[in-house]
């Protein structure tokens, strides 16, 4: 069942690349999707056997995410397939500098695509570190040609430096592997595979020294993939030059894998008695992330920069989360889902809104909610989602962090975090209330929106509603267990 | 012994000679010829436990370092304008006595550190160091984009260094998927600087700077 969730996407994404035809490739891209969620939603019933002797295996925090991967690439393979309708085989014209350009041929899109998630599955059903990394690495090489989609000299820059800087960043993480395989050699004689529960049962016969060497290369490597500052910088330019659906999917999906890497990490850390020195990392990195992000979205100009600054706030909440532990990790595994959804939702939506104002830039967009009525209103209700307003799922998850942060006597750590959500709600309401407000210009175009424009997004906006209002048990056992793994107060 | 230390020197050279050298075809050469060292370092490293897993890796990384390396990045290069010359962000000889320093701090570093049982040779882990560092050198410090590729692979090169001197027991699979990942590094990499060189007329990152804030 295991080597289906990876080897389906893997085959499917090599045929796209030889059908003949847009309909079949389109065809394969929702059937492929359909397959691996509805294979997703069988492992929650039938756990799936470990295979490849325990280095292929689903955990809670696997199964967590790879649910999580796997449903939003199904919501977003339907915007896909309506939006190649729209793009296919035509030249576009930029709208910033008014030059044509062309966009890569869709088989290669789609291709590359189904690639993208065999490489995000194999990154979440992973246990043994070799692999995981193997993974890391294979999700930004598959996803580097989808962000070049549209292919002119800015789109050339972001996918240039998002090559770079993760390929640097992820190779110092295969040094971390080193590191923790020096760590694990001396004292078992031989040495022992790398397989998460293996190092979780020897963790104290790790040597100290090189484990920390390692945590701290991991940090720096996945780190940089989770777009955690310092080391976010190719994440605001790769997810505004993108086309929306991929911005949904490198958001909502790839920084969750990054993420989950470092869980593992962690999980280590804290069976070897390092559970403060790995928290200590986590919250200081969530801490910068939070404050750059709120430098960076007041007074922000491009709202798909926007959106991609508030995924570093985002990730910079999650990180703090997992830094305090115990409830404050549960919150945090909340809001990696929370945030997923919402804010796919969010870039569903700006891409919706890209094609109507042909403009990115917040000035340009004026009167949402008269020229694109059902754009307009989810528009807003992803604002309040991502902002964490009740009773939206992230006001939960924020709210269980921030009451972790205040239980444990981290007041600090709680005051400078609602300081500056309390800067990033300013920054946020202003740009999208001055989008959503007021009359359109009269070039702006009033077709209604099409299906595959609002359901997708809408469906994801009821998703946060519901995990707002009423999280359902299977999902916060899973929750516990991992939270239960990373330590801290309990 | 003997062997896998000339190998290592080999490496330090050309790392030295890489960053002190302003062609491009003759750095696509220098790394090739640094791929093709370490493609064979180890069966000289771990010549009492040869395999045939060995074998085939050693293969595996001699053609991919060695031949398809060089011959993507010739490609990718093909029409770029080589008479113009670029200044790097850090001049020759500045990078070359930063590497001189860099090569001692590794080998002092080295010195203090608390190495695993059996390693291969005392050299391994210091030119392993060497090695990243003088890859992350010149992915900040050159504007051409083939040159921070090749420096990309000098850091790659340096990380598996440190891999076969300490790791012997990373498994079959993992290598080759770690070769795999390097190789469609390199061939995005390569088309992705076949585009900017299309695009600018030329192949300086330093006119990738639009997207800012």
């Amino acid at each position: 069942m295991i080597f289906a969730l990876v080897l389906i996407p893997l085959l499917a994404g090599l045929l796209a690349f030889v059908l003949p035809t847009p309909a079949l490739r389109r065809g394969l891209l929702v059937g492929t999707a359909l397959v691996h969620s509805a294979l997703t939603a069988a492992c929650w019933k039938w756990t799936p056997a470990p295979a490849l002797g325990g280095w292929l295996g689903l955990d809670a925090a696997g199964l967590l995410f790879v649910s999580i991967t796997s449903g939003l690439f199904l919501v977003v393979s339907f915007y896909v397939v309506g939006y190649l309708g729209q793009e296919a085989n035509r030249h576009a014209e930029d709208f910033e500098e008014g030059f044509l350009f062309d966009n890569a041929p869709e088989a290669v899109f789609i291709g590359c695509l189904l690639l993208f998630l065999a490489a995000m599955t194999l990154v979440v059903v992973s246990q043994h570190f070799g692999l995981l990394w193997v993974g890391i690495e294979a999700t930004t090489l598959a996803s580097a040609p989808l962000i070049y989609f549209h292919r002119h000299h800015r789109s050339l820059e972001a996918t240039w430096k998002y090559l770079l800087i993760c390929s640097v960043g992820i190779a110092l993480a295969l040094l971390a592997n080193f590191f923790l395989g020096v760590a694990a050699t001396q004292t078992a004689g031989d040495g022992f595979p790398m397989v998460l529960s293996n190092l979780v049962a020897h963790a104290r016969e790790l040597q100290t020294p090189w484990l920390k060497a390692a945590c701290l290369l991991f940090f720096v490597g996945y780190g940089t993939k989770m777009g955690l500052a310092p080391l976010h910088t190719w994440l605001p330019d790769a997810h505004s030059e993108a086309p929306s659906a991929v911005s949904a999917l490198l958001s909502g999906a790839v920084l969750n894998c990054a993420f989950l890497g470092l869980i593992r990490v962690q999980q280590i850390c804290v069976a070897a008695g390092l559970g403060d020195f790995g928290r200590s990392v986590w919250i200081a990195l969530g801490l910068i992330s939070v404050v750059v992000s709120a430098v960076f979205i007041l007074g922000q100009t491009d709202y798909k920069r926007l959106l991609a600054y508030s995924s570093v706030e985002n990730m910079g909440i999650i990180a703090v989360g997992i830094g305090l532990g115990g409830v404050g990790a549960f919150g945090a595994m909340l809001q990696a889902v929370n945030h997923s959804l919402a804010k796919a939702m969010l870039f569903l939506l700006s891409g919706n809104i890209l094609t109507r104002y042909q403009s990115k830039s917040i000035a340009r967009v004026r009167g949402l909610l008269t020229a694109a009525p059902a754009t307009g209103l989810l528009w807003m209700a992803g604002f309040l989602a991502i902002t964490g307003m009740p009773p939206f799922g992230l006001f939960l998850s924020k709210f269980t962090i921030l009451k972790a942060a205040f239980d444990s006597n981290h007041l600090w750590i709680a005051v400078v975090l609602l300081a500056f959500l309390a800067v990033i709600f300013i920054g946020m309401t202003t740009a999208f209330l001055t989008m959503s407000q007021g009359e359109p210009e009269k070039t702006t175009s009033r077709i209604a929106d099409r299906w595959w424009q609002i359901l997708p997004p809408a469906l994801l906006g009821l998703l946060v509603l519901w995990l707002g209002i009423f999280v359902p048990d299977t999902l916060s056992n899973v929750l516990h267990q991992i939270a239960s793994t990373l330590g801290g107060a309990q | 012994m003997l062997i896998t230390n000339l190998i290592l020197a080999l490496v330090v050279l050309t790392n030295l000679k890489l960053l002190g050298s302003s062609r491009l075809g003759a750095m696509i050469r220098i790394v090739a010829a640094q791929g093709v060292a370490l493609g064979i370092l180890p069966i000289f490293a771990h010549w009492q436990e040869f395999s045939l897993h060995f074998a085939l890796l050693a293969l595996g990384t001699i053609i991919i370092k060695g031949i398809v390396f060089p011959w993507l990045l010739f490609r990718a290069i093909r029409d770029a304008d080589f008479g113009r010359q670029i200044e790097p962000y850090v001049g020759y000889v500045a990078s070359l006595v930063a590497g001189v320093l860099a090569l001692g701090a590794s080998f002092w570093v080295c010195s203090r550190l608390e190495m695993p049982g059996e390693i291969a040779s005392p050299w391994m882990a210091p030119v392993a160091f060497f090695s990243i560092f003088a890859g992350l050198f010149l992915i900040v410090s050159r504007k051409r984009a083939a040159s921070q590729v090749l420096g990309f692979l000098v850091l790659e090169n340096g990380i598996y260094t440190f891999g076969i001197g300490v790791a012997v027991k990373t498994p079959f699979l993992v290598e080759i998927g770690v070769l795999l990942d390097v190789f469609v590094a390199v061939f995005v990499m390569g088309i992705a600087i076949f585009h900017i060189n299309r695009e600018f007329d030329h192949i300086n990152t330093d006119r990738l700077s639009q997207l800012k804030d």
